[in-house]
């Protein structure tokens, strides 16, 4: 806080949508130099502040002032004009261009106004350096995974000669590298002055880098206040208003004992399954009720691993025996027919569809292993939608409500609850938390446990190690599009010993056979 | 970290996918070429290449305008009305005397005007293109009966200049001047998408609109562009027929815009918008001369079979760009 004038001040904003109130006379505001967090439960409105601030919306009450003067910008175009650069929650990018096109296109430089490309595609890979990926920057933007692609929003954003940079969840995709390396960029733009608006669901983030925390819940300001002065407990009693008791039941779970599952036939066995250019041969035995978390950086081929077990991409080596039965999986619906389960973590390119309700969202899945001939009762579907909504604490909890009007991590919730209500005998949740508020991530956790203790196998990816190492009865760890280590998850095993197995990769562990 | 341990996903997406449309179609044609080559001994005579860009010179310019637009992921089916209406218009302000130059800025505006405003309804008011070209195509066929229910023939001097100046090489090839104006309206599309910031808007917003509108893109500014481009083409598409024809029939160019979209698509532009070429589309336009030109040669098979071959084609292409996923969305 290098300046006591505040860079950017809202007051008294109100928002509403439709039947919902997104925003309730909320004051905010931002000093140039400083990192802030915006802290809230998934539907809080961290994302519809954001979004009422830079014009996507229009606000119903209330004023917006930057510098020293009153605003009221007409969309992101006037918003970035004037120096506030946004990353927005969901990727935007244009997935048909280039990484260097999205990231200088609206200001590519030019030449008598042609686009200099040679010049564009140089200043992309300096500024991508500046983030720590070296990548081709002439391949569609399509083409690399989720985390690259939230990299390269990243990097437009900071790009700007920007007042204002607002990061909505830029790191939920990100591993610790990265985000490590996100924050050295951070803490140098805010040395320059910059005022920086940071929103994440990770509390460690936050203390890492925030000077201060406004924290939003149910659409009211709750309160602003210094990061050293907010106990981390603290700030998640402001959050969902109550004291959280289910996170450290969670905390105190005992290990998870491999030999208690393992043994009898696996309920899939795959040996040496490889995709040529995706992962690795590997082999890989997942019983029923076990669950097997998968570790690794971004691009160790977890995603590429897990898609080979629903079909979605097709393995061109090795076998797989479902119950002891050889069998292949070639597409979705062979594995869906097998009892396998897949829940993306694309969630906007391949899982939710924004138009159809929250209804229809979650009973997609098994309306489609039961074919479209027998329509599930409205009974039945009323019973399941509820109970879910209920278990993921849907908000808002109305079952009709097209999924696009939900906030991100409710969406999220949905498309979990898509897969959960299909009673797969293999799950595979690809990053399932992410997005997700740490209550709701605490309930996610406790229904994984509750479904491996039903029988129910699971192969649980994520980022975050805490929650794997949390989960998991074994550990397997990917490299490099390899998998390099399977570890049995008990008392030897913890964060640093997998991320030192991570780093050196190289002596193979014995695969707990 | 390399570039291979990062992208995901199925490994087409790492090929140069985008050029194989424009590569297949530059294969369809060549190989269409050597057949009429084998079979007509006349067909290896450049003329009949140069005979393709006078006959078909105002529909590639059309084209090219049509291009824009569906690189943005819409459509425009007036162009063939505003064709027909351009044409009408000039042969009948030339028939009540006003100087060709005027007659010429006054064709060229109407047809952009047109465009612009489709281009509004389509952006504000959040209408389906599909739609609201519909009803400009109906508009400016109306216009064109109101105008007059007969053809308009032009004895205008520049106009006949236009019509039969020939520019030639010794050994009797030609081109006419129209050809001149369609190649140029050709470089400066082509240059416009690959390296203005308009071209490249347009490609983003078909690539993902909503992405646009969040990357601070002018998102209504290009839209209503694109449109108004496609009129201002089709304008100069229907100087260039009226140049051919000499005249202004109110009934020329009916269902032009779908032979249009077929040479778009033929050319490798993906209907969803956000990948394609200029180039592409000329490849298409040429696919179109060269079947027309291989049954004339033939001499014995009704020209409907060029509707045939084109359906064909076009099913064919769509459900190749469809394999090969050139589908971001
Ligand atoms: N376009 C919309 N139409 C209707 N309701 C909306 C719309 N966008 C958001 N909402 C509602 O407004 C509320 C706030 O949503 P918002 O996206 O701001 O939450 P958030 O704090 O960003 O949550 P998350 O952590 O899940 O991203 C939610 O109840 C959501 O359902
Ligand atoms: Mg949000």
């Amino acid at each position: 806080m290098t300046d006591s004038r505040p860079v950017l001040t809202m007051t008294g904003i109100s928002k509403s949508f439709p039947g919902v109130r997104a925003l309730h006379n909320v004051d905010f505001r931002l000093y140039p130099g400083e990192v802030h967090a915006l802290m809230g439960e998934n539907g809080a409105g961290k994302s519809t502040l954001i979004k009422v601030l830079t014009g996507v919306y229009g606000i119903d009450e209330g004023t917006i002032t930057l510098g020293d003067e009153q605003v009221a910008f007409s969309g992101p175009m006037q918003a970035s004009a004037a120096g506030v650069s946004t990353v927005y929650q969901e990727v935007n990018l244009c997935p048909n261009l280039s990484v260097a096109e999205n990231i200088f296109i609206g200001r590519e430089p030019r030449r008598l106004g042609a686009v200099r490309w040679g010049e564009v595609r140089r200043q992309a890979r300096q500024l991508l350096t500046r983030l720590d990926l070296d990548i081709d920057v002439t391949a569609p933007v399509a083409s690399y995974s989720l985390a690259v692609q939230q990299m390269v929003a990243i990097a437009r954003a900071i790009d700007v000669q920007a007042r204002v940079l607002i990061l909505d969840e830029p790191t939920s995709s990100l591993d610790a590298g990265e985000v490590a390396q996100l924050f050295r960029v951070m803490r140098q733009l805010r040395d320059e002055g910059i005022a920086i608006l940071f929103v994440t669901h990770f509390l460690d983030q936050v203390y890492g880098i925030a000077d201060r925390i406004t924290v939003l819940r149910n659409g009211t300001l709750v309160g602003e206040y210094p990061t050293a002065e907010l106990p981390q407990l603290a700030l998640v009693e402001k959050m969902i208003g109550k004291e959280l008791d289910v996170l450290e039941r969670i905390e105190e779970q005992p290990r998870r004992e491999l030999a208690a599952v393992e043994g009898g036939t696996p309920f899939v066995a795959v040996s040496e399954l490889g995709r040529k250019g995706a992962v690795a041969p590997f082999t890989l035995n997942i019983h029923a009720g076990e669950v097997v978390g998968l570790a690794g950086l971004l691009g160790s081929g977890r995603t590429e691993a897990a898609r080979l077990f629903f079909g979605a991409d097709r393995a061109d080596r090795g076998e797989v025996a479902v119950n002891g039965t050889p069998t292949s999986l070639r597409s979705p619906i062979q594995a869906i027919e097998q009892g396998i389960g897949f829940c993306s973590e694309n969630r906007r390119a391949e899982g939710i569809i924004p138009d159809l309700t929250v209804r229809e969202n979650m009973i997609l899945a098994m309306q489609a292993a039961r074919g479209w001939l027998r329509p599930i009762p409205r009974r039945r579907q009323d019973e399941l939608v509820e109970q879910y909504i209920k278990a993921l604490s849907i908000r808002p909890a109305n079952p009709d409500l097209p999924v696009r009007n939900l906030s991100g991590g409710n969406q999220q919730k949905v498309l979990l609850a898509r897969w959960l209500i299909t009673e797969p005998r293999l799950l595979i949740l690809d990053e399932p938390t992410r997005g997700i508020d740490i209550g709701a991530k605490a309930e996610i956790q406790k229904l994984v446990v509750q479904l491996s203790d039903g029988g129910m196998a699971v192969l649980f990816i994520s980022a975050e190690l805490e929650e794997v190492l949390r989960l998991s009865h074994k550990v397997v760890v990917m490299r490099d599009r390899e998998m390099v280590a399977q570890l049995d998850n008990d008392d030897t095993v913890d964060a640093d010993r997998v991320m030192q197995t991570i780093a050196s990769g190289s002596q193979r562990e014995e695969a707990n056979q | 970290m390399t570039t291979s341990s990062l992208t995901t996903g199925p490994s087409w997406a790492r090929l140069p996918r985008r050029h194989v449309p424009v590569l297949v179609t530059l294969a369809l044609l060549l190989v269409m070429y050597s057949i009429g080559v084998s079979q007509y001994r006349a067909f290896s005579n450049v003329q009949v290449i140069f005979n393709i860009f006078i006959d078909y010179g105002f529909l590639l310019v059309v084209a090219v305008g049509m291009t824009f637009v569906i690189l943005t992921g819409g459509i425009d089916l007036s162009v063939g009305s505003v064709v027909a209406m351009t044409a009408m218009v000039s042969a009948w302000l030339l028939q009540s005397g006003l100087p060709a130059l005027l007659v010429l800025v006054i064709a060229l505006l109407i047809g952009p005007a047109l465009g612009f405003l489709m281009g509004c309804a389509i952006h504000f008011f959040d209408i389906q293109p599909f739609i609201v070209t519909l009803a400009g195509m109906f508009f400016a066929r109306g216009m064109c009966t109101f105008i007059s229910s007969s053809s308009i023939p032009i004895t205008d001097g520049f106009w006949t200049t236009m019509a039969q100046h020939r520019i030639g090489d010794p050994r009797g090839n030609f081109v006419s001047i129209g050809v001149l104006i369609t190649l140029a309206v050709v470089l400066v599309a082509a240059y416009v998408l690959a390296y203005t910031r308009l071209g490249r808007n347009v490609y983003a917003i078909g690539g993902n609109p909503q992405s646009a509108l969040l990357m601070g893109l002018p998102v209504a500014r290009t839209r209503i562009a694109v449109y108004t481009i496609s009129g201002l083409c089709s304008a100069i598409g229907g100087i260039l027929l009226s140049f051919y024809t000499l005249s202004g029939a109110p009934l020329i160019a009916v269902g032009m815009e779908l032979d249009v979209i077929a040479a778009v698509v033929i050319g490798g532009t993906v209907l969803t918008g956000g990948s394609g070429y200029v180039f592409g589309t000329v490849l298409g336009v040429l696919v179109l001369g060269v079947i027309q030109a291989l049954i004339t040669f033939d001499g014995s098979l009704n020209s409907w079979w060029t509707k045939i071959v084109i359906g064909g084609l076009l099913f064919a292409f769509i459900l190749f760009q469809r394999l090969i996923g050139i589908r971001y969305k």
